[in-house]
């Protein structure tokens, strides 16, 4: 008794389930929804080309995936991709930000040009990459390889994942810059003098005061990068198409290819809980490292 | 042997010059602190000495050596900023030993230095901690601490104390003051507070407008004001500005007046030219207020203190109320109407231009 009213006394007044209740069971239908429809899906035998024989399999699919080393490849593939993607526009990121921190004519509209890539469509990007810059004929690079005597490189055939990358990068480096110019502006002043009058200077500047400045912002950044990077798939399917052979199939262009090319549904939603679990481990990973940054 | 010399420094930002030539020295060891309103250039001249300011033109010599195009850490002077610019990713003894980690300094020997520095300012027990941690006057104290770790040739402070509440400013002041008994070395120390100034100071600089004004002890700066603004920065509550007419000149010797019925004579007054309108400084402890005083006026605002009482009184004569500093507490209100007398061992005479032309006057009435 004493016990109840005590509890009561701590919490609020009157009862607010019923009223946050439509939000919250929005919300839930809105997550658990398809999340247990994919997961109905996955223990189910059900081809598109054979509608009518649709069956309960368990977790047959499940071991029928583990088993298939196109599974392995594309997480491996995913994981090279988001990780090498994460460095390189963390690491041009940071560059540009130091660089557009300092004022020089001009500086406002090379910070806007600078951010411009992120605001491309991915396919429009990932096209005007592919036939303009990287085609070994028409493309830039291709010239610019000629003009030095030197053989062109067929980015897509021979660096298949590494020229998706590139791509990926040009989008989301802009980004990177964005946030951690904001970070690096809000940087003291005084503290870099201080910096200064104690000897630090160019790099050791850098690696001692701007850079453990910038960790939360960069924590950020690969938080949020990630997320979005984990699903890449516009610039693989009008670039490569997952290829040559299995080079460039990530986890989401595998359960694309899964469901709309072999038109197996049970299979491709098997795929869809793989990509969850996968999400799910590099978040939970991310977050650990970021939140041990920020605690500090 | 002198420590620091400047000669005819200037800064311009832009086309507009702050420091408009700066000359004087400082000697080895001693506390010299520059002061002047907001504006005035005092921080941009000591981050010219820092070298955080290039030189726009001008000569900084520190030992006999040229150090205009030195940079920072190579003048071995250290710095003091007013948010203190502790790191905030190092804990309290990794901030104090930057700069010899930076210098190359052994771990070891950083260590005993560090923990040295750290035992003068006792901060022993917060070496661990981070600056977040830390509060306002401990902060203070580690950034301090910062200094004297790398032993510099100079200290330079700007304005060090101004983020701190009113008693540990007090407490600090004074451990300042001991600080620089203690290691004897050269500080320099920028504020707009004219009470620090006086207090920790073995000589004042006083700005204005990128230019110096008055170089001096603190004492002979309030007794010896050069001119009208010295005589109003220095010394709290502020000089008395009393609009004087002359009426006479016969030598040294002149005859004012200060309203048509109260008139006074000084003897060795310095050349005024024709002038007519003179000002006569008057420190509010030297006005009294006495019932048969020559000057009459209405209290406009007493303010109270305890140990002391200001009384602002209209009295008529220019613009500004004139103010009575009474040691103790008086019991007037205002609205009243007082009448006020002037001691006159220690009021200033100033020229229209502003020059003090003379002083500890002996008028034959007032």
């Amino acid at each position: 008794m004493a016990k109840d009213t005590q509890s009561k006394a701590r919490g609020p007044a009157v009862r607010t389930g019923p009223l946050m209740a439509p939000a919250v069971s929005l919300l839930v239908l809105w997550m658990i929804v398809p999340l247990a429809m994919t997961i109905y899906f996955s223990t189910l035998r059900y081809s598109l080309l054979q509608p009518d024989a649709v069956s309960f399999v368990g977790i047959s699919n499940y071991i029928f995936f583990f088993q298939d080393p196109a599974l392995w490849t594309s997480i491996v593939n995913t994981l090279s991709l988001v990780g090498g993607v994460l460095v390189a526009s963390i690491a041009i990121g940071t560059l540009l930000a130091v660089v557009f921190y300092e004022t020089f004519p001009g500086a406002s509209i090379a910070r806007l040009l600078v951010v411009a890539p992120f605001f491309v469509m991915p396919t429009v990007a990932a096209l005007i990459w592919k036939n303009l810059l990287m085609h070994p004929v028409n493309g830039l690079f291709a010239f610019f390889a000629r003009s030095l005597g030197l053989p062109p490189v067929d980015w897509f055939s021979s660096l298949p994942l590494t020229s998706i990358g590139i791509i990926v990068t040009w989008q989301w480096a802009p980004f990177a810059t964005l946030i951690l110019l904001t970070a690096i502006q809000s940087l003291d002043r005084e503290q870099l003098e201080a910096a200064r009058m104690d000897g630090a200077r160019g790099l050791t500047l850098f690696y001692h005061i701007t850079l453990p400045h910038l960790a939360r912002a960069i924590g950020v950044v690969a938080m949020i990068e990630a997320i979005f990077l984990l699903s890449i798939f516009a610039e693989i399917l009008v670039t490569t198409n997952g290829g040559p052979g299995s080079a460039t199939t990530t986890l989401p262009y595998l359960i694309y290819k899964t469901a709309l090319l072999d038109f197996n549904v049970g299979m491709a939603s098997t795929g869809g809980i793989m990509a969850v679990v996968l999400a799910n481990i590099v978040g939970f990973f991310l977050i650990r490292t970021i939140s041990r940054n920020l605690d500090s | 042997m002198v420590s620091l010399k400047l000669r005819d420094l200037r800064k311009s930002f832009g086309g507009f010059e702050v420091v408009k030539g700066v000359s004087f020295e400082v000697s080895e060891g001693e506390f010299v602190v520059f002061v002047g309103p907001s504006g005035c250039g005092k921080s941009t001249l000591l981050r010219m000495i820092a070298g955080l300011e290039e030189i726009t033109a001008g000569e900084l010599l520190l030992d006999g050596a040229r150090v205009n195009d030195v940079a920072p850490d190579r003048r071995g002077l250290a710095m003091v900023f007013q948010s203190y610019a502790l790191y905030p990713h190092m804990t309290v003894e990794q901030n104090m030993g930057f700069a010899l980690r930076l210098a190359g300094v052994g771990k070891s020997e950083r260590r005993r230095k560090v923990e040295q520095a750290a035992r003068i300012l006792q901060i022993e027990n917060l070496l661990n901690r981070k600056p977040a941690n830390l509060s306002g006057g401990q902060r203070q104290r580690v950034a301090i601490g910062r200094a004297i770790v790398r032993n510099p040739k100079v200290f330079l402070f700007d304005e060090p104390l101004s983020n701190l509440d009113a008693a540990l400013r007090v407490q600090m002041r004074m451990e300042l003051a001991a600080l620089h008994r203690e290691l004897k070395g050269t500080m320099i120390y920028v504020t707009h507070d004219q009470v620090e100034a006086m207090t920790m100071a073995d000589r004042i600089v006083v700005l204005r407008e990128g230019l110096v004004e008055q170089i001096g002890s603190p004492l002979s700066l309030y007794n010896e004001p050069v001119n009208l603004f010295v005589a109003g920065f220095i010394g709290s509550p502020k000089m008395n500005f009393l609009p004087a007419g002359l009426l006479s000149r016969d030598g040294g010797r002149v005859e004012l007046s200060l309203s048509p019925d109260v008139r006074l004579t000084i003897d060795d007054v310095a050349e005024t030219g024709s002038a007519q309108a003179l000002t006569l400084g008057v420190r509010p402890d030297m006005i009294h207020v006495a019932d048969h005083g020559p000057l009459r006026g209405q209290v406009l605002l007493v303010e109270r203190l305890g140990n002391e009482t200001l009384i602002h009184v209209d009295a008529g004569i220019g613009s500004e109320p004139v103010t009575v500093s009474h040691q103790g507490q008086y019991a007037v209100s205002a609205g009243e109407a007082v009448g006020l007398s002037i001691d006159t061992r220690r009021i200033h005479l100033f020229s229209p231009s502003g020059r003090r032309v003379a002083r500890g006057l002996q008028p034959t009435q007032v």
